[in-house]
């Protein structure tokens, strides 16, 4: 049931579009607009991060405004280099998320490893530790591709059914899948 | 004019303040010490009641709604205490500082302090109105009222509970007196 203009726009994949309800698009929309997100600044792709989120490329336009705590967030933005060391703190952080919760790897360490895939200390993608639901490439990505990355997210807020909402995470550790 | 609970005596001087005013219609006093339900002082507190329902269903709407629609997944990872993705250690409940109840302490006796004397002023203006004696007798019990209080103010403070650094208690081999409260 794979959606036309989806795969027109070359999002790839097949997009799964059964109907919402109309109390579905509404809390969408309440949800779409006010995604908050954990801040997980691990690079230099942090500071991309905090520019998408100043005066020029601003991304509290879209309600979406930076937690410290993963209690209050929505989704989790990994923007940086994920080091073994680190990705023990990242996964106990998204299982402290609370559902529903999405992540965004943002770069190409945390999409890949990037540049550091020969180090020894570098966990070679965020998504050997987590699911991850919007990949955002570049090294490190503009804030207009990390915006693009999150309305994308947004498109995916807004297409999902309360009953998938409301169902557990996958458990980690099986394969990857949306959270 | 008679009002049903009147006594004659607030009545006659109701009157005089409808002389003295001019825009409130013979019968009813300027001051807002009536029963409830009486003339035109009814439909305020119909207001008050209907705001206060109106706050706690807006309140309550709101949490309900949220409690019905989110998911509710609790595991064992996600229960942990929140320390930054460290491992926690320990609680997350702390000893709070004692000083904070010192101080809560004095602002609810002056906070009530404040409360009694809104009502004393309210009714100021009539007996200052009655005459000088009655008047003056008004400002001696508000400042009777407030004086005990400030003598308890007085001696919180001279105790030192109101300053926020403490001294530590003096050591045994010093044998100058005076232990401070830690």
């Amino acid at each position: 049931m794979a959606s036309k203009d989806t795969m027109d726009a070359g999002m790839g994949g097949d997009v799964l579009l059964s109907h919402t309800s109309q109390l579905d698009t509404l809390i969408n929309l309440a949800r779409t607009n006010s995604l908050h997100y954990l801040l997980f600044g691990l690079a230099c792709c942090g500071i991309e991060l905090m520019q998408t989120g100043g005066p020029r490329a601003d991304l509290d336009r879209f309600g979406a405004v930076f937690r410290a705590s993963p209690r209050q967030s929505d989704f989790m933005i990994v923007a940086g280099t994920l080091t073994y060391k680190m990705a023990e703190r990242c996964k106990l952080l998204y299982e402290q998320m609370a559902e529903p919760k999405y992540v965004i790897s943002m770069g190409s360490c945390a999409n890949c490893g990037g540049l550091f895939q020969l180090g020894y200390s570098v966990c070679k993608g965020v998504d050997k530790m987590i699911p991850v639901d919007i990949y955002v490439p570049g090294c490190p990505p503009r804030p207009e591709a990390l915006t693009e990355g999150f309305l994308r997210l947004q498109d995916l807020v807004m297409r999902e059914r309360w009953k998938d909402k409301t169902r557990p995470a996958a458990p980690l550790g099986s394969a990857s899948g949306t959270g | 004019m008679k009002m049903p609970g009147w006594e004659a005596g607030i009545l006659r001087q109701c009157q005089k303040f409808g002389r003295l005013t001019g825009h409130i219609p013979p019968g009813y006093c300027a001051l807002s010490c009536f029963p409830l339900g009486c003339g035109d002082m009814g439909f305020e507190f119909g207001a008050v009641i209907a705001f206060a329902t109106m706050a706690i269903l807006f309140a309550m709407g709101g949490l309900s709604a949220g409690r019905l629609l989110r998911p509710h997944h609790p595991t064992k990872a996600k229960s942990t205490i929140y320390e930054c993705g460290e491992a926690p250690i320990g609680k997350a409940w702390m000893n709070f500082n004692p000083r904070f109840y010192l101080v809560a302490l004095v602002f609810v006796i002056f906070e009530v302090d404040i409360a009694l004397t809104f009502p004393v002023v309210a009714v100021f203006k009539a007996w200052v109105a009655k005459g000088s004696a009655t008047g003056f007798i008004a400002l001696g019990e508000l400042l009777v009222f407030t004086l005990i209080l400030v003598v308890g103010l007085v001696w919180v403070w001279a105790h030192g509970d109101l300053g926020w650094v403490k001294r530590l208690a003096k050591t045994d081999e010093r044998p100058s007196g005076g232990r401070r409260a830690a």
